[in-house]
């Protein structure tokens, strides 16, 4: 079987929680929630999922499918409790992402005067000091990938370092539509892991918006395994939300 | 006991400009909508709101009526972002206090337990220190570490919506989250609750276990029946978030023209007239 980008990227998504034992797994945006689940129907049994609101659910269902058997009642308040404790990884969005791993929901362009505003702070800076942090761009380009987010909302190792928040701190990696990046550049900069397959190196480094520390290896995102694609294709997403958000084939 | 209920106009006829006012629920979630509305009725300007923002905040930012907002996001849950809200800090002129969600919640907490802070691990290294210069750290007195003071965040008026009340404002929430209602009301000098139905005491246990009471009268000071109050966000089990009603207000709210309209058919008209209003969407849609 031939995996799509999407489902590839979906995989990637899996990957950020091999072995991740029992902690909670939130993510945004459908390609990452396939991820998520994938996981827990594959290498970590033990994952826990939420609805995003305030339940923790037993079943596995299709993204696009309600949860139907409640595990445990989970209240935002419990939720920033957990989040302190550090049991949880997080796949977040971002507007921005620069060359020091920081990260941007909030606003574009001036503080006081944004020229786009988002949705604000939300929890990012609590996240990232606190456990596990990846994040998910469906659209790899010069756009999100900047020289210098305009406002710091997710802190980065760099920052981090320097306000003595780096105790708990935990990036693992950014799952895109094109590659795979974490931060083991130069003083916890942004690297290149893995190219999907059908990637070029220039076409990364092109959408971009910084120069991408280059590792002198660096090779292809895994493939989904048969099971993985059936599992995609006929459990999780039968419908296929995943091409929605990624439209590479 | 004292009856403690108001009319929506008596109660929020006690709100003054310049307060510090607190919205309970969570983005489109159980706003107290009905509340939000009498305020955008009255002369009533200047104020401060503290929110897990949603269409509460879209609200009142558009209508001038925030001077300072403090806040960690707002959103339609649904959709992403809040037009009115959006287009108010594009404009600018809208003073922000934006926290981390994390120093957002112990903000309240503080204010709750009458300490001036609580410290706290968020907010370390990303822009809410730089963008909020109040904000200061405190080193632990046991070792190295260093975290932010996260200030409190106290209220004059706290305004929640929840499932059911007794006349004395024991408050009782049935759907999934209770949010953080108690805490806005533990974090303000006074609350206005208001609920679906006001019942009976001995009536509260009705349709939920003794652990959906959220908080009790001690927190409460005047009790509103507002039925379909917190429309158009979720009101569950009472009501779903009414989604047709939500994308008509974004909709509109992206056009000074329908914005116009909608703020005719919808808000130049008291509570009953709103619902009337809305059911009359509802029809005109060819839903029942």
């Amino acid at each position: 079987m031939t995996a799509t980008r999407a489902e590839v990227a979906a995989v990637a998504c899996s990957d950020l929680f091999r072995g991740a034992g029992t902690i909670l797994a939130s993510t945004v945006g459908i390609v990452p929630t396939i991820g998520a689940r994938l996981a827990r129907l594959t290498h970590a049994p033990d994952l826990l999922l939420s609805d995003g609101e305030a339940t923790l659910y037993a079943d596995t269902p299709a993204v696009d499918e309600p949860f139907r058997e409640p595990e445990a009642p989970f209240a935002y308040a419990r939720l920033f409790e957990l989040i302190a404790r550090g049991r949880r990884h997080v796949v977040m969005g971002a507007a921005q992402i620069d060359r020091q791993g920081d990260q941007n929901l909030s606003a574009i362009g001036d503080r006081d005067h944004p020229s786009r505003q988002l949705l604000g702070a939300r929890a990012a800076a609590t996240n990232t000091v606190n456990h596990a942090t990846s994040y998910w761009i469906a659209r790899h380009s010069p756009r999100v990938f900047v020289e210098r987010v305009d406002v710091v909302t997710g802190v980065g190792p760099a920052r981090a370092r320097a306000a003595g928040a780096d105790r708990f701190q935990d990036l693992r990696r950014i799952v895109t539509d094109l590659a795979v990046l974490d931060f083991t550049g130069p003083a916890g900069t942004v690297a290149l892991v893995s190219l999907h397959p059908g990637v070029a190196l220039d076409q990364v480094t092109a959408a971009t918006g910084f120069p991408v520390h280059i590792p002198a290896d660096v090779p292809e995102t895994r493939l989904p395994t048969d099971e993985e694609l059936r599992l995609v294709r006929e459990r999780l997403d039968p419908r296929g939300l995943r091409d929605r958000e990624v439209t590479a084939s | 006991m004292s009856d403690k209920r108001l009319s929506i106009e008596e109660a929020v006829a006690t709100i003054e400009s310049g307060m510090t006012i607190g919205i309970g629920g969570w983005g489109s979630r159980r706003k107290p909508m009905a509340l939000v509305r009498e305020i955008l009725r009255r002369d009533i300007t200047d104020l401060t709101v503290v929110a897990f923002g949603g269409p509460d905040v879209g609200l009142l930012a558009a209508a001038g009526r925030i001077r300072r907002l403090v806040y960690g996001f707002v959103s339609l849950d649904s959709i992403p972002l809040d037009p009115l809200f959006t287009q108010a800090r594009e404009r600018g002129g809208l003073e922000i206090e934006e926290y981390d969600e994390g120093m957002f919640v112990a903000g309240l907490r503080a204010a709750s337990a009458r300490l001036d802070f609580l410290p706290i691990r968020a907010g370390l290294g990303s822009d809410v220190l730089p963008a909020n210069p109040h904000l200061r750290t405190v080193q632990s007195p046991y070792s190295d570490a260093e975290y932010v003071a996260m200030p409190a965040l106290p209220l004059d008026v706290a305004l929640v919506h929840v499932n059911r009340a007794d006349e004395q404002g024991n408050a009782q929430y049935l759907g999934p989250d209770p949010y953080f209602d108690d805490l806005f009301a533990m974090a303000a000098d006074r609350t206005i609750v208001s609920a679906e139905r006001v019942v009976p005491t001995s009536a509260l246990l009705d349709e939920g276990s003794f652990h959906t009471l959220l908080f009790s009268r001690i927190y409460a000071s005047a009790v509103v029946e507002a039925p379909r109050g917190a429309h158009f966000t979720t009101c569950a089990p009472d009501y779903d978030r009414d989604e047709a009603f939500q994308k008509h207000y974004a909709v509109s709210a992206k056009d000074p023209e329908a914005w116009a309209e909608f703020e005719r058919t919808f808000l130049h008209t008291d509570e009953a007239g709103y619902q009337a209003a809305v059911t009359r969407f509802h029809t005109d849609r060819g839903e029942s």
